[in-house]
């Protein structure tokens, strides 16, 4: 059963598709407005990480870096330090990518309140190919101390992730998808930093069920693999995890307490990500059979959204045959 | 900016003299650690901390201090030392240097010692971030009166993210911005001019739309003006190249580029033998015996 805030159409031929970076816009405009405090940077990509609408509203506010990722993040951690709430936005294989070292010292290690947005993260980049297809963020940033770490499900969730990451007083990383995805929550849905969500509740009388901990832009993917499952006999939650880093360890804890085993789903590697963290806590406290849905440590390639996530195995396909596995 | 009397010149050196003996007994006392660094940049720091930043020790997060930042995080001893005999802590901490537990960490943490602007080390950051300072403040307060120093090490001029954001600093006509260039011509493979020539290095940040000037690093007189002088640029960064030589002071440890990143007791030993060189450099330090310098001493 989905989550009652959801949206009403979440089928593949009814669920509306925008793109999240929108959202992230959206947000950072709104947060702009919040608090004067809030500045944005910006490597040569305003529009298409959709800073502009900021920019345009607060010309004095902004500052356009060019193309140079490392100077965006020690610039940000400058102004950090005097009391701004820096935005640095670029695509993820750069930032974080490139400037790496300078957020881990000059942004965590300082712990100075700037927020990372890289966007174009994930396969479905597409047709840009592989240089632009950030698949090891997750496992990048969230392996640096003093570092959240968030991957929003869709437009209305990146909105949210924006204006709570203003909030918070300290370093947030998030990522943003290129293309359009599934629009499957709503403004009604609640986000929280650190919180997981119960999106789809299994069915009780199933006597056999697995747990999906599900991250990103896949969440419509893990949803519409849950319902498939329950009409096969299987028992599906599906839990989302915007945030990766801090783990909601009680909602993963419960939810491999609740099922018979666990699957992991993610626009990213196995290695590092998701996938990692949940097995990395349950292995200590609750060993849990888990099978990983995510890129099977190689590189993407061009293509259409569509047939990348397929073709590297992160459809509602793979996501069934990766519970069925779990389940054996 | 102000004009220094004989009587504060002398003071000033006197001071510079001290603080490079506490940076001999602290890497001493540590085991590692750069020395040639430290040493050359004393007179730098002993004129700003105590003839040209507004400051207030007491009072570390002063809102209207002038704010500098280390950008080469490596020759921190002399920072710590100028920051010690400045007041933000006391003396004796100093021999804390690279211990377990203790504030002042190999290389600058800002989290954990007061009157620290910044954690640097990798090289190559510390100017972005005083950009960003210098920023923050103009979105403020455009008529601000705070200075933004950063102090960059000449080997660190090979970072690729100081030309970015030198471009940034032009565009930006970030006038607020002072930048000083520990020019010493030393580095941990050699000299500068073998690792990987900067010359002409005055040129290269003029065509980035600096302001710049040259200066003996060991003149407090030659200092004191060229900041002046930078302070009065309204329409650009400004720039100084501080001629400096690496180990001032301790004339049997200069200009040899063995001593960057090893500390007294584990240095070159042809001119002194490691378990002399701490007390030799001591010597050196106390008796004047090691310095060419300080014309208003002598």
């Amino acid at each position: 059963m989905f989550a009652s805030h959801l949206q009403p159409n979440l089928t593949p031929e009814g669920v509306e598709r925008k793109a999240n970076r929108v959202g992230y816009g959206e947000g950072l405009l709104e947060a702009g407005t919040r608090d004067e405090r809030v500045v944005a940077l910006c490597c040569d990509l305003t529009e298409s990480t959709k800073t502009d609408a900021f920019a345009k509203a607060f010309p004095k506010r902004f500052v356009q870096v060019g193309v140079a990722e490392q100077n965006l993040a020690s610039v940000a951690s400058g102004m950090a330090a005097m009391g701004k709430i820096p935005f640095i936005a670029s695509y993820a294989t750069f930032s974080p990518g490139r400037n790496w070292e300078q957020i881990r010292t000059t942004i965590a290690y300082n712990n100075s309140n700037v927020k990372i947005v890289g966007a174009h993260a994930g396969i479905s980049v597409g047709p840009d190919g592989a240089t632009h297809q950030m698949t090891e963020d997750i496992a990048i940033m969230r392996a640096m101390p003093n570092m959240v770490v968030i991957a929003p499900a869709d437009i209305h969730e990146a909105r949210k992730v924006a204006l709570a990451a203003a909030k918070y007083d300290g370093p947030v990383y998030f990522r943003l998808g290129r293309s359009d995805t599934p629009v499957v929550t709503t403004a009604a849905s609640p986000f929280e930093i650190g919180k997981g969500e119960i999106m789809y509740t299994k069915n009780a009388s199933h006597a056999t069920s697995v747990g999906i901990v599900v991250t990103g832009s896949l969440l419509f993917n893990a949803l519409m693999a849950a319902k498939e499952l329950e009409t096969q006999g299987i028992g599906a939650t599906v839990l989302h995890l915007a945030t990766i880093k801090p783990l909601d360890t009680e909602a993963v804890r419960a939810l491999a307490e609740g099922h018979d085993a666990l699957v992991t789903v993610e626009e990213h590697q196995k290695i590092g990500g998701l996938g990692s963290a949940v097995a990395e806590f349950l292995s200590e406290v609750r060993p849990t059979k888990i099978v990983r849905v995510g890129i099977d440590d190689v590189f993407g390639q061009s293509g259409e959204p569509d047939e990348l996530v397929a073709h590297y195995g992160m459809d509602v396909p793979a996501i069934i045959a990766a519970a069925t596995k779990a389940l054996e | 900016m102000k004009y220094l009397t004989s009587t504060e010149v002398r003071t000033l050196e006197l001071t510079a003299n001290t603080i490079r003996q506490s940076i001999i007994e602290m890497l001493s006392e540590a085991g590692s650690g750069h020395t040639a660094g430290p040493l050359g940049m004393a007179d730098i720091f002993t004129l700003l901390y105590f003839a040209i930043l507004k400051h207030d020790p007491k009072n570390p997060e002063w809102e209207e201090r002038d704010r500098l930042v280390l950008s080469n995080g490596h020759i921190c001893p002399v920072l710590y030392a100028t920051l010690a005999h400045a007041g933000y802590f006391s003396v004796d901490e100093l021999l804390t240097l690279r211990k377990f537990g203790s504030r002042l960490q190999g290389h600058p943490h800002k989290e954990v010692l007061p009157g620290i602007e910044t954690s640097s080390g990798p090289l190559g950051s510390g100017l972005s971030q005083a950009i960003g300072m210098a920023l923050a403040e103009r979105m403020d307060n455009p008529y601000s009166s705070k200075y933004f120093y950063c102090l960059t090490g000449d080997g660190e001029l090979n970072e690729g993210q100081i030309w970015e954001a030198a471009l940034l600093a032009g565009k930006e006509q970030l006038h607020n911005l002072i930048v000083i260039v520990d020019r010493n011509g030393i580095q941990i493979d050699g000299y500068t001019k073998d690792v990987m020539p900067l010359e002409p290095l005055a040129e290269k940040f003029a065509a980035f739309n600096f302001d710049v000037q040259e200066v003996d690093g060991h003149s407090m007189r030659a200092l004191n003006d060229a900041i002046g002088k930078a302070q009065a640029v309204y329409s650009q960064p400004s720039l100084i190249i501080a001629h400096t030589i690496a180990s001032k002071g301790v004339d049997v440890f200069e200009r040899d580029f063995r001593w960057h990143g090893n500390p007294p007791g584990k240095g070159p030993e042809d001119r002194v033998a490691k378990g002399q060189q701490a007390a030799v450099a001591l010597e050196k330090l106390r008796t004047l015996a090691g310095t060419i310098q300080a014309q208003d001493i002598s």
